[in-house]
């Protein structure tokens, strides 16, 4: 087996021979070391609005204090508000960002477009379904969540079904397979929301608006952010050629049949676990992987971790604005991040149309 | 050392159909290393279809396709990858990339699940480049390339896989002459210098003529002739396959061909 030696020299007087400047570090070690730095940036980021949203609410707390009040023996009223109310709900903040960018990542790279976010396949919309059926009879927290996450299943099973069809499973039937299905969820929705006693309405608005009120133990779901994302990064270079098209991906030595699928499944399962977790909270899955794409471009070995940890802590920051801007009262933290996301898209969209080069 | 003896294409009782029309019925070829094949015929007479049969990408209806002796379904996507390349027709960038980056996914298949680009890939990247022309722009967005200068920035990227056998489904198409011209003296230099073997799906008969040893003639109705290029590349012969009178001009031992 021979290894394939191009001839550098010029052979249509057009080609010139590149040779690396001195003192310039090949690309191959920089791009690691910069995926390294990026990533390990957004880790402190992270941490830092972990910090902020375990100081900030209704009664600020010295971080002196809530350094104490995680680590230390340290038992008072702050203590408590730190790791019984305030921990929990930034780590459901933190997992279900994470989650939904994440999920969009994924998406974006199956179905090869730039704009697909986590619910375009009509899983927030099964998902809603079952939450609004439980509010609508009463069900407690647990009962909204179990019945958001079998929806948000059922929604899955079925687009999958459906697109699947002939075998083919192109980009265009999935989406247009996903966008139906998530348009007759927002009918079903609406048709409970009309019926729905005055009492309940309340709680079904804060649901579909996304909210992180009633989140609950936050463990599961950040779980079920590390294991999607353990298990999507060892195929993070197969993402970057899918990008690029199934029949290429291929040809390049990709299993593209069972990488989609698994991409399908992984993508659906962290957005039925965010959706669950508070509701239908928009935009983040959209506007983080496009956000760290113009950041650090489209290599999914920086995109995928990068875009984890940012969405966490975007979401993060937008829960701790929710809970703090007219505390005691609290915004579902959905509006507060649409509030943000919308004109930070459209001025990317704007950005976008602008000629290159 | 990998045996001169296998061909490194191999098709038994080829069958292919798309959409109802049949393209190739028990189609039996053998390509050796250094052999360069050309496909010609019409529109719609399913050159792309039998070419992407014959890079694995599509079933065929019937009979099978070896590549260097083994079935695509026995050896996988990744041991395929490193033996044959496809140069596809259309290239739809959805995403922003850079130059280099794209002709680097050539490297796919040599890397292991956890390495990254290593300088030597950089290095067969950049050359790679360097040899369609593309060198001083390898920091460009591929999205701002020209027609010509993507399908360059396509060729690059399959001279970076490396591959024994190279299925090329138009590789002149939004060339202009020069690089017509380099790109296929590329390919042949690769079939001559390395042994590879060249399967390309063209338009023009001259560049045919003048680039490959083998030509097979698709003519519908799952009518396949295949000879050597001097036997096929008659006036008659293209005339009839064209549907369209053309006429043989020679000029210093090289031959075009001229619509009436």
């Amino acid at each position: 087996m021979n290894t394939t030696h191009w001839d550098s020299t010029p052979s249509s007087g057009c080609a010139i021979r590149r040779d690396e400047s001195p003192g310039s570090t090949s690309p191959a070690t920089s791009a690691r070391r910069r995926a390294l730095f990026i990533v390990g940036a957004l880790f402190a980021v992270s941490l830092a609005s972990l910090a902020i949203a375990l100081c900030v609410g209704s009664v600020t707390i010295p971080l002196a204090d809530v350094v104490s009040a995680l680590f230390g023996a340290a038992d008072n009223t702050s203590s408590e508000v730190v790791r019984s109310l305030r921990l929990p709900r930034a780590l459901s903040g933190f997992a279900c960002g994470g989650l939904l960018a994440l999920a969009g990542a994924l998406l974006q790279v199956l179905l090869r477009n730039p704009l697909a976010d986590p619910y375009v396949l009509g899983i927030s919309g099964g998902a809603g379904i079952g939450a609004m059926l439980a509010i609508l009879f009463g069900f407690g927290a647990v009962s909204v969540n179990a019945g958001a996450f079998l929806g948000a299943f059922a929604a899955m099973l079925v687009v999958f079904g459906l697109a699947r069809g002939d075998g083919s499973w192109t980009q265009t039937r999935l989406l247009l397979t996903g966008v139906i299905v998530a348009a007759g969820c927002g009918a079903g929705v609406a048709l409970m929301l009309s019926v729905a006693p005055d009492n309940r309405l309340r709680g079904m608005l804060f649901w579909l608006m996304g909210d992180l009120s009633q989140s609950g133990d936050p463990y599961l779901a950040l779980g079920v952010l590390a294991a999607v994302l353990v298990s999507a990064f060892p195929f993070a270079r197969e993402l970057n050629l899918l990008s690029r098209g199934d029949a290429l991906a291929q040809t390049l030595g990709v299993r593209v049949a069972f990488l989609r699928r698994g991409v399908y499944f992984t993508a659906s399962l962290a957005t039925a676990t965010a959706v669950t977790l508070a509701g239908s909270v928009g935009f983040v899955g959209l506007i983080v992987p496009h956000l760290i794409r113009l950041a650090a471009g489209n290599d999914q070995r920086v995109l995928l971790p990068a875009s984890a940890l940012a969405g966490g802590s975007l979401l993060l920051i937008a829960d701790t604005l929710a809970r703090a801007v007219i505390a005691p009262q609290q915004l579902p933290v959905g509006v507060l991040t649409a509030l943000i996301g919308v004109p930070v898209f459209l001025f990317l969209l704007a950005r976008d149309a602008r000629p290159k080069h | 050392m990998h045996e001169a003896k296998t061909p490194l294409l191999e098709t038994r009782k080829l069958a292919v159909g798309i959409g109802g029309v049949s393209v190739c019925r028990d189609l039996d070829l053998v390509l050796e290393p250094g052999e360069r094949l050309g496909i010609l015929g019409c529109n719609g007479a399913g050159k792309s279809t039998l070419l992407s049969v014959l890079a694995g990408l599509r079933e065929p209806q019937a009979g099978e396709v070896l590549i260097d002796g083994m079935r695509y379904d026995a050896i996988g996507p990744r041991k395929s990858a490193l033996i044959r390349g496809w140069l596809p027709q259309i290239h739809a960038d959805a995403f922003a990339a850079t130059v280099l980056e794209t002709a680097l996914i050539g490297r796919h298949p040599h890397l292991g699940r956890w390495d990254w680009e290593s300088k030597e890939d950089i290095r067969i990247a950049r050359d790679a480049l360097a040899a369609v022309g593309l060198a001083e722009i390898e920091r460009r967005d591929v999205q701002s390339l020209s027609g010509g200068e993507r399908q360059r920035l396509a060729i690059a990227a399959l001279l970076a896989q490396s591959p024994r056998l190279f299925l090329l489904d138009e590789p002149i198409a939004y060339l202009d002459l020069k690089y017509q011209i380099a790109m296929l003296d590329l390919f042949s230099d690769a079939a001559r210098e390395n042994g590879a073997a060249l399967v390309m799906v063209l338009h023009e008969p001259a560049m045919a003529w003048r680039y490959c040893s083998r030509v097979l003639m698709i003519h519908g109705n799952a009518t396949t002739t295949i000879g050597s290029a001097r036997e096929m590349l008659s006036a008659e012969r293209l005339s009839s396959l064209y549907s369209y009178p053309l006429e043989a001009l020679e000029s210093r031992g090289r031959v075009g061909f001229i619509p009436k």
